[in-house]
């Protein structure tokens, strides 16, 4: 196998790399302000890596990759978002937004929202991700 | 009105090359087409939260399923038997009936039946504090939906990981 595809590839994929995964990030970040949120923030940040290894090669990429951190914070973004909701359940309902809401507009408001979104963000990245890796793997095998 | 039917047309007509057509790559690019044309629906009728949502699933999708054609085959060489084509044409008279009668009992356009949206509307902003209502529903108001999604996506990457995985599986 070619290692991954042409020097105009790799080269627009060494500057868009980062600004899409900065994108990404925004997009989880302000979910609780502007359209978006923690799935199509993930998925655009799952695409960022995606990108990368697609066009540097398999090989390249996956020996980079760290499978098991990829596990870990795959559980860790469940966990928070089940956390969050059974600290809500303590204070008398599953899902309450016991934190406080804040001023509107701000980055800084709408209580549990935005932790959601993040642990929503974190946990789409690593699943569809895995599930890419997954393909790959399939790949060096054969 | 005209450019939603116009993109309705295009999207049936795309949905029919992708199922009729013998290459796969063709197929892949015809949903691709689907895929776009629907978010491009979903940003006229003022849902940006979706039509986000739709493109970049739509982009990753394609990505995957190129992916898999380049692993296995290109070219679709299952024959359709008559039976298939006579009962799928029977099949689609009935659902096409079916769908015009029950049309005629859907409320207009932009009219709810449900109440609880008016809900959404007047308490999304200052119950949960979140400027984005789509936000503020399906983390606040509805986040058992949200909960049970992220379970699905779990339990997805965890089916292709044991299907597709290298340890533990038995030798040719």
């Amino acid at each position: 196998m070619r290692e991954g595809m042409t020097l105009i590839v790799k080269t627009v994929t060494r500057i868009i790399v980062g600004f899409l995964m900065m994108y990404g990030l925004y997009i989880i970040l302000h979910g609780h302000l502007t359209p978006g949120g923690g799935f199509p923030g993930g998925v655009i940040v799952a695409g960022s890596f995606i990108l990368f290894l697609l066009s540097y090669g398999g090989k390249a990429g996956y020996n980079r990759i760290r499978k098991s951190l990829i596990s870990v914070f795959e559980g860790f973004g469940g966990f928070v978002f089940l956390a969050v909701a059974l600290f809500g359940l303590g204070a008398g309902i599953f899902f309450w937004n016991f934190l406080g809401k804040g001023e509107p507009l701000n980055l800084f408001s709408a209580g549990i929202i935005p932790i959601c979104n993040i642990a929503i963000g974190i946990k789409v990245a690593c699943a569809l991700f895995t599930i890419f890796v997954a393909f790959l793997l399939l790949k060096e095998k054969d | 009105m005209i450019e939603f039917y116009f993109l309705l047309i295009f999207m049936i007509v795309a949905a029919v090359v992708a199922v009729e057509t013998r290459d796969l790559l063709g197929v892949i690019i015809s949903l691709g087409a689907v895929g776009f044309a629907q978010a491009i629906l979903f940003l006229m009728l003022q849902a940006p939260d979706l039509a986000i949502t739709q493109v970049v699933v739509e982009a990753l999708t394609l990505v995957i399923l190129i992916a898999a054609i380049s692993r296995t085959t290109r070219i679709d060489t299952t024959k359709g038997a008559l039976v298939t084509s006579v009962l799928g044409v029977c099949i689609l008279v009935f659902v096409v009936i079916a769908t015009i009668q029950a049309l005629r009992f859907l409320p207009p356009f932009g009219e709810p039946l449900l109440r609880v949206s008016e809900f959404y509307f007047e308490n999304g902003l200052w119950g949960t504090g979140a400027a984005n209502l789509v936000a503020a529903i399906i983390l606040d108001f509805r986040a058992y939906d949200t909960l049970g999604e992220a379970t699905v996506l779990f339990t997805a990457a965890l089916g292709v990981m044991v299907i597709l995985r290298a340890i533990g599986r038995k030798g040719k």
